[in-house]
């Protein structure tokens, strides 16, 4: 089957001796090692890959190189993959995409046949009326969006992340980024190449420079072996740099990794894209960039056809022309939209010796079609007049393929991500970008140079300025191809019946874009945003400089005034798996999570960390949670709180430091004693609460919530930048264990282990801090009392967790001691009266909505908040939170965020709520109306399934208001 | 084939129909100055024109027409608020996109197709009964569902056990919808141009003038407009415009950024919103997976895009829809939030006499457009605030009544 294959020097990347089996569209092929999917089946004479996204158009590669959306197939568990970039492996099951019935025979094609019914944005002109019926067509549009299928059984592996840093990152392994990459390498950088090809070489390894003296394949080699042999230089192939971010950040993807690198300087060596001529029918399959021919033969060896028809308005179209000569492929003409030069030119004279038959002044009417409608057969062609094709007297070009040859947009779209500004001149239809960061420089034909001997200048001159600074070494003029000019200003031919299409990713054609301009949307975004250009898989990349042509035409602007639309990242689409990475979604567990599970905790989310819930069986969680709280309340039960935040707060200013965080007194705090402390925002809102352990007079410990210690900590570091207070603040909850040993024998179950520790109420009262040793292990024990029972917490580094709860575990064998998980302890404190800052305040509850008053020291001078405070005071209090019981115990439980109504009027909200086993009645906390705050006060609050149960207004706490528990003497 | 398309297919000529005001000069004096020609801008435009008859107005816009914040949000809306102000607020805003596109003649492309929020924590679920209860109470179709039903509405969505945080339970908001948000903005000032509003482009506000208390006019790049009054309505810049009348506003302005996948066959129907893994997922008509998350991390007025956080988004879609891994990023984007300390707008009277506000749209701006407008311009044409826009005077913050709507709105918009 290789017999139609060129021989060489065409087929640079093949290997011709190893075939490849795979299959499209159910149909075996071969083709060899080397090829893409594209080449391999062109090598069959498969041309047809895909159908367009509006009209289900039959297409086939444009550029051959990874650029447009008409090279979009179906891989397993890979949609819209492009067949010109994925690589034949052995085995290999291609797809074509967006087609019903079948890739040849596609029954949606009809549609094109309406097209004139379907104007620019045609969907924003109907489909609405009746009221209500878009509902139904937006279905019927739905069922017809998309391209490929996303495989919704596929279990993803994870792609990895690596990290990069180099002195410069050179974009690109053409001749000017291999040429810079030398060059930057001899002064002694380290130079990282990438460039998004299977090899090296870039233009090297395809274009025609025309220069039989200097043949491009020793150029190549000379400069690809010197990059290769350096030792500064390290080159990634296959790896497509993504996009710019700030400070050089670079996006690198190779394979299935994200390389990130971070880079002193980044050159875009990136090139330059070629744009098709726009005709009627220029989308058909075998109509291509004159650099996708180029590439098909001398990449692959793979003839594009048999007769060519070449239409150009630059030199570009006669390199081909000549190109496809020396292959024995018969090329039928060139129809070239310029006036013959007066002067002549070499390339006309060696096209002329060739034989081939020129058209100067002559544009494309249309293409011809096929009988299948699949590939194209032939174009009509007439003289121009002002630019337009006169239709009076056209002439049929018998051909199977044509190539277009009408100008280039330089690469520009990473260079514009780092800031770079992409301008035109209007006169010579020449792009340049200037406005690029210092840290940035541009090399090659991205920067202007299409001459390869300036190319490959350009490229070391582009090194010298990054690594010395921009302009020492002078600019270089471009010595030009003849005063070529690379672009051709208007290779644009409207038809009378349309099909001319500037955007093959949305199916626009000219008519579309001048319309949306008559319709008044005249800004380059607005036609954007009015008519999808540019907005398909290949952004604009060929589209781009024709509608701003189009553009700049209708509104009587220049398209230097008209712009393009901003080059957004990623370069090129980039898998979710490849930014995904791995996932790292933090998870905390405490030292005694293996304990918790052995015992069967049923565990919860709080924040990043695990907690026990409850220990027991889901299916019995209320009779577990609430045989836990009764053990507490009889005997003794154990606690994780590890989660609890720990901050360490030294130096001389310690304390006047928690005097204006914190809404309490803690100057006069004494050594041994702990203070409960609730913090508050500017705005008065109480952000969260702990107690404040004073181990020594310039020592304190402080307590924060599991979910609210981050952003304390954080909090605290940002006052203390203002206040400049003598004090060093740490986060250590990671550093220390924490478990409450609570109930009524908490004390004789401590007394066993801790031998330095005076536990009695005298020596150690309610609220006091003590240091001591546990089984030789370092302890701090904190007399709080949260849950309503006699209770320590002890803390401890974290490394003896394990060995602390067994000791305390073991201790407690005889006194029956019980694990008791959040749930018993949520409801051991809604007993007790206590809040969980978060569930029973919001993000606006202040000190006296939830009646702690008491909290404030307002004697002091300062504290962050005070001065709302001050002002709310003067307010009328607008919602009060209020305890509520329900006596009985068989009524519908409200649960959390429940309504309190009045009426059909909403006057609050229920924070907590439990059916107590302790009290045998229906407790919980609700904000109210302030009118309704009042003791006694009957309640009505909407239960689950909208009942109505009535609940009164009770003082807190619910559960031994005389604290008579706290203090039990042994 | 819908009859409104007959017309293209049979006339010879295009029938074009000029949908906004061609550049013209500006005339020195307007009765109303709007600066900010987004969906906001344009909506007060259109309602001054069409209900109050006012139509001696200028649309001013540095850029080009909803090219900013509308531009760049992702056209979700809903009223699945928290707050009774808020919750009445885009109920009344939601129940006006309903009939916008025959309103106009102009397809805006609204679909229904709910929206799911996702609860990971008890505190979670807390949060959305809360949210439920007050929706359902004043008419807004809200409710909590369980593993079971979200698995029914969503069967792709990884709901393992073993997820990092597997789902408990989600907030269910059947009036949660989307629609193409240019069409929005174009339709309100194709509406009012229709009647006679200037819409002016590429014109920057670049002062204010206030005498003796009073805004008089407006400076811009093309010369200087004297006035009666004069709205802003520039979402990403509302602090700054502000200022230049000598108004300090309580808004800080973070970047939040979104991305979009190439067009795949539809496999997604809701939008999944998941405020603790910080993403949210859309599929629009075209096929495209819309992904959007929390804001970055500090305030900024640059709209660059971040590596970062495109990693953020994607990790997190992955945690809830694995099988997305496969799906490619096309485009990454961002627009400029202007948050405010209760997560709610800013509408209304100004310390300025005339200069009135709409500002602080943080991530809420597109879904209020057609409420938010339609007071706007009542409040413009009768120097009266109307109630449902009270409570969201600027001088709520010197009352300490804040319309708290922070647990409404993270990573849900």
């Amino acid at each position: 089957m290789s017999d139609s294959r060129l021989p060489p020097p065409f087929g640079l990347q093949i290997e011709r001796n190893r075939l490849v089996h795979f299959s499209f569209d159910g149909h075996a092929f071969t083709g060899l090692e080397g090829d893409t999917i594209a080449s391999a089946l062109a090598a069959n004479d498969q041309w047809l890959l895909s159908r367009s996204f509006k009209y289900h158009r039959p297409r086939g590669f444009l550029t051959l190189a990874g650029q447009d959306a008409n090279t979009l197939v179906q891989l397993p568990a890979n949609p819209n993959a492009l067949a010109d970039v994925v690589l034949i492996t052995e085995g290999l099951e291609a797809l074509p995409q967006n087609f019903s019935g079948t890739l040849k025979r596609d029954r949606s094609a009809l549609l094109g046949r309406f097209a004139r019914f379907l104007p620019v944005a045609f969907y924003y002109k109907a489909f609405f009326r009746p009221r209500g019926i878009w509902q139904l067509w937006a279905r019927f549009f739905r069922k017809r969006a998309g391209l490929g299928v996303i495989d919704q059984s596929f279990d993803p592996e994870r792609f990895t992340q690596t990290y990069r840093h180099c002195d410069v990152l050179i974009v690109g392994g053409g001749p000017a980024g291999l040429a810079s990459s030398l060059e930057a390498a001899a002064a002694g950088a380290d130079v990282l190449l990438v460039d998004e090809n299977a090899a090296l070489g870039g233009s090297l390894n395809y274009a025609e420079f025309g220069d039989p003296s200097a043949p491009e394949g020793s150029r190549r080699e000379t400069l690809i072996s010197a990059v290769e042999a350096s030792e500064y230089i390290e080159t990634f192939t296959g790896a497509v740099c993504n996009g710019w971010f700030a400070d050089n950040w670079v996006p690198v993807i190779q394979g299935k990794t994200l390389i990130k690198v971070r880079a002193q300087k980044v050159i875009f060596c990136t090139g330059s894209l070629e744009q098709p001529a726009i005709f009627r029918n220029n989308d058909l399959p075998g109509i291509f960039l004159s650099s996708a021919v180029l590439r098909l033969m001398h990449l692959y060896g793979v003839p594009p056809g048999h007769h060519g028809a070449i239409v150009c308005g630059n030199w570009e179209g006669y390199r081909a022309a000549l190109a496809l000569c020396r292959a024995g492929i018969s090329v039928v003409g060139i129809v070239d939209f310029r006036p013959r030069p007066q002067a002549g030119h070499p390339l006309i004279d060696q096209v002329m010796d060739c034989g081939l038959p020129i058209w100067f002044d002559h544009g494309v009417d249309q293409a011809i079609a096929s009988n299948d409608q699949n590939h194209v057969v032939g174009i009509d062609i007439g003289a121009l007049d002002c630019g337009a094709v006169d239709r009076g007297n056209l002439s049929r070009l018998h051909c199977d393929f044509v190539v277009m040859a009408a100008g280039f947009v330089p690469t520009y779209q990473l260079a514009a991500q780092a800031g770079g500004r992409l301008t035109y001149d209007d006169a010579s239809a020449v792009f340049s970008i200037d406005q690029l960061p210092d840290n940035c420089g541009l090399g090659g034909s991205v920067n202007g140079f299409w001459n390869i001997e300036d190319v490959i200048e350009d490229g070391v001159r582009a090194a010298k300025e990054a690594l010395w600074e921009k302009g020492a070494s002078g600019g270089l003029e471009s010595r030009g191809l003849d005063n070529e000019r690379i672009n051709f200003p208007w290779p644009i031919f409207a038809h009378p019946r349309g099909k001319e299409f500037v955007d093959f990713d949305e199916d626009l054609q000219i008519a579309d874009i001048v319309n949306a301009t008559r319709d008044g949307y005249e800004h380059i975004q607005l036609v954007k945003r009015y008519s999808t250009a540019g907005m398909g898989p290949s952004q604009g990349r060929h589209s781009a400089l024709t509608v701003a042509r189009l553009v700049a035409d209708a509104t009587g602007k220049s398209v230097a005034e008209t712009g393009v639309t901003t080059a957004r990242p990623p370069f090129a689409a980039e898998q979710l798996a490849h930014t995904g990475g791995r996932g790292f979604f933090l998870a905390r567990r405490s030292a005694m999570h293996h304990r918790h599970l052995e015992l069967g905790a049923v565990m919860l989310q709080a924040g990043a960390w695990l907690r026990p819930a409850f220990y027991g069986v889901p299916s019995e969680r209320r009779a577990c949670i609430e045989a836990e709280m009764r053990h507490v309340r009889r005997a003794v039960g154990l606690i994780d709180v590890s989660t609890l935040g720990g901050i360490e707060i030294r130096g001389p200013d310690a304390a006047e430091f928690l005097n204006r965080i914190y809404t309490g007194g803690f100057k006069k705090q004494p050594v041994g004693k702990a203070r409960y402390a609730l913090l508050i925002n500017e705005a008065g809102v109480v952000l969260d609460d702990g107690v404040a352990c004073r181990l020594h007079a310039d020592h304190y410990y402080v307590t924060a919530t599991t979910g609210g210690v981050d952003s304390v900590y954080r909090s605290m570091l940002k006052w203390n930048a203002q206040w400049r207070l003598q004090l060093d603040i740490a986060n250590v909850t990671s550093a220390y264990c924490a478990m409450n040993i609570a109930g009524p024998d908490a004390r004789a179950v401590l007394s066993r282990v801790v031998q330095d520790i005076a536990l009695d109420e005298a020596a150690f009262p309610y609220m006091g801090v003590r240091t001591g040793h546990l089984g030789g292990v370092p302890i701090r024990l904190i007399r709080v009392g949260f849950v309503g029972e006699l209770g320590f917490e002890l803390h401890a580094p974290q490394q003896f967790g394990e060995a602390l709860w067994d000791r305390l575990m073991l201790a407690g064998k005889d006194a029956n001691i019980r694990p008791f998980g959040v749930e018993a302890q949520r409801g051991l404190r809604l007993e007790k009266g206590h809040i969980i800052v978060g569930q029973d305040t919001d993000a606006m509850s202040n000190p006296f909505q939830i009646q702690m008053d008491w909290a404030l020291a307002r004697k002091k001078p300062f504290f962050v908040g005070h001065r709302t405070l001050q002002e709310l005071e003067k307010q009328p209090l607008d919602r009060v939170l209020v305890g509520f019981e329900i006596e009985d115990i068989q009524q519908p439980i409200p649960l959390e965020s429940h309504l309190v109504l009045d009426g059909e009027g909403m006057i609050g909200r229920v924070t907590s709520c439990i059916a107590s086993p302790t009290l045998n009645s229906i407790i919980g906390l609700a904000y109210v109306d302030a009118d309704y705050a009042e003791l006694g006060r009957s309640l009505t609050i909407k239960v689950e399934g909208g009942a109505r149960v009535s609940a009164k207004v009770v003082p807190t706490p619910f559960y031994d208001p005389k604290n008579r528990r706290q203090v039990m003497e042994s | 084939m819908p009859f409104g398309l007959l017309k293209y297919g049979l006339r010879k000529k295009y029938p074009a129909e000029r949908h906004f005001t061609p550049t013209k000069p500006l005339k020195s004096h307007y009765d109303v100055v709007i600066i900010g020609a987004g969906g906001h801008g344009s909506a007060i435009a259109y309602y001054l024109a069409k209900t109050h008859g006012i139509t001696k107005v200028a649309l001013i816009d540095k850029g080009y027409l909803g090219g900013g914040n509308t531009a760049r949000n992702t056209a979700v809306i809903r009223s699945n608020y928290l707050t009774e102000a808020g919750v009445k607020f885009y109920r009344d805003s939601v129940e006006l996109y309903q009939n916008l596109s025959n309103e106009f003649g102009y397809n805006i492309m609204m679909e229904n197709r709910g929206q799911l929020t996702l609860a990971h924590s008890d505190a979670a679920i807390r949060s959305f009964r809360w949210r439920a209860e007050v929706n359902q109470h004043l008419g807004v179709r809200s409710e909590l569902v369980d593993r079971q039903a979200i698995k029914a509405m969503v069967p792709n969505l990884n709901l393992s056990e073993n997820a990092r945080f597997p789902v408990l339970a989600g907030l269910w908001h059947a009036d949660g919808a989307t629609a193409r948000h240019d069409a929005v903005v174009w339709g309100y000032a194709r509406g009012a141009c229709q009647r006679g509003v200037e819409l002016h482009q590429l014109t920057e506000a670049q002062g204010i003038d206030v005498e003796g208390g009073r805004v008089v006019g407006v400076r811009t790049n093309r010369g200087r407009i004297r006035c009666g009054v004069v709205v802003q309505a520039v979402a990403g810049a509302s602090s700054v415009v502000g200022q230049m009348a000598g108004i300090k506003l309580p808004i800080h302005s973070f970047p939040l950024q979104a991305m979009v996948t190439q067009p795949y066959k539809p496999i997604l129907t809701p939008h999944v919103s998941s405020p603790h893994v910080h993403v949210y997922v859309h599929q629009t008509s075209r096929g495209e997976f819309v992904i959007g998350g929390g804001s970055d991390p500090y305030p900024l007025y640059h709209t660059r895009a971040t590596l970062d956080q495109k990693e953020i988004l994607s990790a997190a879609t992955l945690e809830l829809f694995p099988f997305l891994a496969q799906a490619k990023i096309l485009r990454q984007w961002a627009g400029t939030t202007d948050m405010t300390p209760d997560y709610s707008p800013i509408m209304g009277l100004s310390p300025v006499e005339n200069y009135y506000l709409d500002a602080g749209w943080g991530t809420w701006g597109f879904k209020a457009t057609p409420i938010s407008g339609k007071m706007m311009a009542e409040l413009v044409a009768t120097g009266r605030v109307p109630a449902l826009i009270e409570p969201f005077e600027l001088e709520r913050f010197y009352r300490f009544e804040q319309v708290n709507e922070a647990g409404a709105t993270a990573a849900s918009h």
